[in-house]
């Protein structure tokens, strides 16, 4: 059995019809082509596959894709304005937050989300905002540095 | 003319397509017509396969099956140092998880309920779980011995120095457990094969170990086997070998299948399946005197391989060299051995065997002190090798090595003298107990002994249509820089701008062997090869008559196409030579063991919570000579995430083992740190250029995999103020510090 969906993906209207309890990464990767979202561990921990949905951040793969019925998705795709780089993203190239960057589009989001909900985060608002989100391979310092610089550019910007 | 490049820290090459999401890993990729492929493995660690059952309600007329009767017995194995490890098992089962039957089709729910409906009719045979039981042969279940390879290095006369009037003898035994690598991206690849041709994309660190392993399996020649390698997410030498069977697995299903094959690995599977860092045990006997001066060292180090060598030799061979660590000991004997188990292979890991043998010894070190009644710090200053000491392989140091200056810099950093102060007096009455260590260590650079001259990787340089220098060569960008790194160097070689040259996808059919992305090796030796392949293009340039001995970005680019226009193709290439003075014999496992080495002292303050048993590093200085730096914060990279993956490795880390198969395997329940569980990690470099490469840079990945272990546990004891035989493992995981500090606080009761 499958379910017609109806949903905005990144502003765009976007249907597609899967089995009610198909996962919403699957969806997004594979009906919709947008493979910036990825899979790390399949069971919520990583974070890897974080996206934004009707303006809270969730786990792509633990959310059933009935349940996109009428949301409001943001993926990786849809951070940067057209080829203009989000404040997050900037500073992730140039203070070395992503290495492999497999956990980057999920890390990115939890960052983004993190600076719209506390603007100027301290270091332990920091940790806490990205604690869903595992990298292996910064040891976290790098994408701390980015974070801090991404607040900065903002509130330079705003 | 640009700035200087290197020492620069420049944008990160392919950045801005990581944190788009527009990077194209190999999940991401599909192709016409493409199936998925899943592997049937062994419920058992140990048996004989009888017969296979293809359950009902499966239409099995749909699926490709392939088996070990699909593949010519003589190519059945990973080609690599003993090929003893076959693609499918066949009869024997060696390990839970191993690879029996392949099985490809489009649907992949489909694929799942076929896998799980294959049965197989085991006859089970006794497991072998225990480092000494396989020394002790009980049972005997690979060769003759389950010796993989033994190592014995002499240095000295070490009996004599033990017999000595004057000295005391510290012994100490020290173990440390399985890691898993966790990147986070899985393993996974995409065949493409017919008969006369195979190609694969991987997720993948080195493409050349993947292309020889594929001409052992289907035996084409070498310009029919193309392997390519798409963005990789993390590898840390989990892609170094594991690819090679997976690659074989997908094209023996896309060659049967007459299809593309997809194979990617979900997390449960790379988990269970893959390999994992060595587990080690380690025993120390040291002669010293009772002013701490060292004169011998007697260590045996026995490294668990699992059920196939694979790699297990060379890890073994990184292990035994830094066993005896930065310190000049007149006589050393080291007996090292890699044994067989029922557990899956083990493989390649971030530090290869070094931070095994570093975790004894920098414990052992330690103990020493305390038993001489010096300070961990004075122990070392007394025995710290240096320039002009020969190392144990007899290893004359020829460089600078200032490891006294190194120690009480990264001491000065972490304010050690006044935290011991502080913490001997807070700890009194408090239930949190703080303390600080620290361990020294080196890491050699490249490959061990001869490796280098075997491989004699080469690297190519050509010209653009649009005049620019594309670097040819087989270095991975797994994460850690590489194309940036290569970057910097050939810009800066050639005094060009950062775009004015680009990096060629590891691809086999475009790049050369310039040998595997592990061993520290990617930016010393190939990047030295990197300068010498875009010095060459500049030189065919001076000599073509078009292009002057000093030119601009602009110039350059169109003296290149000049060049293209009126002479044709622009190519050079550089070969490695291994630096005058080089040499190593294998036989006596004496010589220049590495061209050179990164020089170390990390500093580890914790926290043990007395009540919950959690051990926390609070702040961790890591402080090392490492030649020039061509990036610092790539650099620092580097070194902080070596450092997250050590703490890891010391308190968070268990790989539980249940009848030899992994049973923790996931995010959930296999803990690594996260954005909460890491301190401030204060990063410093000594910048001592090595004169042998590029820009007088030396390796730096898996330094700082080997310090932080050591380190932390050493704090962990000073917070204690006591030993305690559960502190010579690692992990040290909460129910092992439970025993610590209860005994610890039994005995204070007992003595007060």
């Amino acid at each position: 059995m499958k379910n017609a969906v109806r949903c905005s993906v990144n502003g765009t209207p976007c249907a597609f019809t899967a089995p009610p309890m198909a996962r919403l990464l699957d969806v997004l990767r594979e009906e919709v082509s947008l493979t910036g979202t990825k899979e790390g561990c399949g069971e919520g921990e990583c974070g890897a596959c974080t996206v934004i949905m009707d303006g809270r951040i969730v786990n792509s793969c633990l959310v059933p894709a009935l349940q996109a019925e009428g949301a409001s998705i943001t993926t990786i795709e849809g951070i940067a304005k057209g080829e203009v780089l989000h404040a997050v993203q900037t500073a992730f190239v140039t203070h070395g937050g992503a290495q492999c960057g497999m956990c980057t589009p999920g890390m990115v989001i939890a960052a983004v989300d993190l600076l719209e909900r506390i603007p100027s985060p301290d270091e332990a608002q920091i940790r806490e905002g990205l604690a869903g989100n595992i990298c292996r391979c910064t040891g976290y310092t790098k994408i701390f540095d980015a974070v801090r610089e991404a607040a900065r550019l903002l509130a330079s910007a705003a | 003319m640009s700035d200087a490049l290197v020492g620069k820290s420049v944008p990160r090459k392919e950045g801005p397509d990581k944190v788009t999401g527009r990077a194209r890993y190999i999940d991401d990729m599909r192709m016409p017509g493409m199936l998925h492929g899943v592997t049937v493995r062994s419920p058992v660690s140990r048996g004989r396969l009888r017969g296979v059952t293809f359950g009902e309600g499966i239409p099995w007329s749909e699926i490709i099956v392939v088996s070990a009767a699909d593949i010519p017995a003589e190519s059945n194995h990973v080609a690599l140092l003993t090929n003893d490890q076959p693609f499918l098992a066949d009869k024997e089962l060696r390990h839970a998880e191993e690879p029996v039957l392949l099985l490809a089709h489009a649907d992949r729910h489909l694929l799942e309920r076929a896998r799980n409906a294959v049965r197989f009719d085991i006859e089970k045979l006794p497991p072998l779980y225990d480092i000494d039981k396989s020394l002790a042969k009980d049972p005997v279940i690979w060769g003759e011995d389950n010796l993989f390879k033994e190592y014995n290095l002499t240095k000295g006369d070490v009996d004599t120095a033990f017999a000595r009037g004057d000295v005391v003898v510290v012994e100490g035994e020290y173990s440390t457990g399985a890691q898993e690598q966790l990147y986070i991206e899985n393993n996974g690849v995409i065949a493409v094969a017919d008969e006369q041709s195979v190609t694969v994309w991987g997720s993948l660190q080195c493409p050349y170990y993947v292309h020889k392993a594929l001409l052992g399996l289907f035996g084409l020649p070498a310009d029919k086997i193309r392997v390519v390698q798409a963005e990789t997410g993390g590898g840390f030498g989990g892609k170094e070998e594991y690819p090679s069977l997976i690659a074989g697995h997908a094209a023996l299903l896309a060659r049967k299948a007459k299809k593309p094959v997809k194979m990617v690995y979900d997390r449960a599977e790379d988990m269970v399946a893959t390999t994992k860092r060595h587990p080690s045990r380690t025993k120390h006997r040291t002669a010293v005197t009772k002013d701490g001066t060292i004169v011998a060292m007697d260590i045996d180090f026995v490294i668990d391989g699992g059920a196939y060598n694979t790699l297990s030799p060379v890890v073994l061979s990184r292990g035994t060299i830094h066993a005896a660590g930065p310190y000049k000991i007149d006589n050393v004997r080291i007996r090292a051995r890699a044994v067989a188990t029922s557990h899956p292979p083990h493989g390649a890991f971030r530090g290869f065997g070094a931070p095994q043998s570093i975790f004894g010894l920098e414990r052992h070190m330690n103990k020493i002190a305390r038993v001489v009644g010096l300070s961990p710090e004075a122990l070392r200053l007394k025995n710290f090798i240096k320039q002009g000491d020969t190392t144990a392989t007899h290893q004359l140091l020829k460089e600078p090595v200032d490891m006294p200056g190194i120690l009480k810099r990264a001491l000065a950093e972490a304010d050690y003298d006044a935290k011991r102060k502080r913490f001997a007096r807070e700890n009194q009455g408090s239930s949190v107990k703080r303390g600080v260590g620290f361990a020294s260590f080196m890491h050699g650079s490249g490959f061990t002994g001869s490796g280098e001259k075997y491989l004699a990787s080469v690297v190519g340089a050509s010209g653009t249509a649009d005049g620019r220098v594309r670097i040819l060569a087989a270095s991975t960008e797994i994460g850690q820089g590489t194309n940036t790194v290569f970057t910097q160097i050939a810009a800066q070689a050639l005094g060009l701008e950062w775009d004015d040259v680009e990096i060629a996808q590891p691809d086999t059919a475009v790049v050369p062997n310039s040998g595997p992305t592990v061993a520290s090796r990617t930016t010393m030796v190939v990047g030295k090869l990197v300068e010498q392949a875009a010095l060459g293009i500049k030189q065919i340039l001076v000599q073509a008559g078009v292009l002057g001995e000093s030119y601009t970005s602009p110039q350059f680019r169109a003296a290149v196409k000049a060049y293209l226009a009126s002479v044709g193709p622009l190519r050079s290439t550089a070969q490695y030579t291994p630096p005058d003075g080089i040499s190593w014999d294998d036989q006596s496992y004496r010589g220049d063991a590495y061209g050179t080495y990164a020089w170390a002292v990390y500093v580890a303050t914790v926290a043990v919570d007395t009540v919950t048993y959690e051990a926390r590093v609070e702040d961790f200085v890591a402080l090392q000579e490492v030649g020039r730096v061509i990036h610092p914060v790539l650099a620092a990279g580097q070194i902080e995430g070596g450092v997250a993956q050590g703490i890891g490795f010391a308190v968070f880390e268990n790989v539980v083992w249940r009848e030899g198969r992994m049973a923790n395997g996931q995010f959930t329940n296999y803990i690594v740190p996260t954005s909460v569980d890491v301190p401030p990690i204060r990063v410093f470099f000594d910048e001592v250029p090595y004169p042998h490469g590029p820009s007088g840079a030396k390796g730096i990945g898996e330094l700082p995999m080997d310090g932080p272990a050591p380190a932390i546990v050493n704090a962990i004891e000073d917070a204690l103020g006591a030993p305690h035989s559960a502190l010579h493992h690692v992990p040290l995981m909460p129910e092992q510090l439970m025993h610590a500090v209860d005994d610890l606080a039994a005995a204070g009761r007992k003595s007060a």
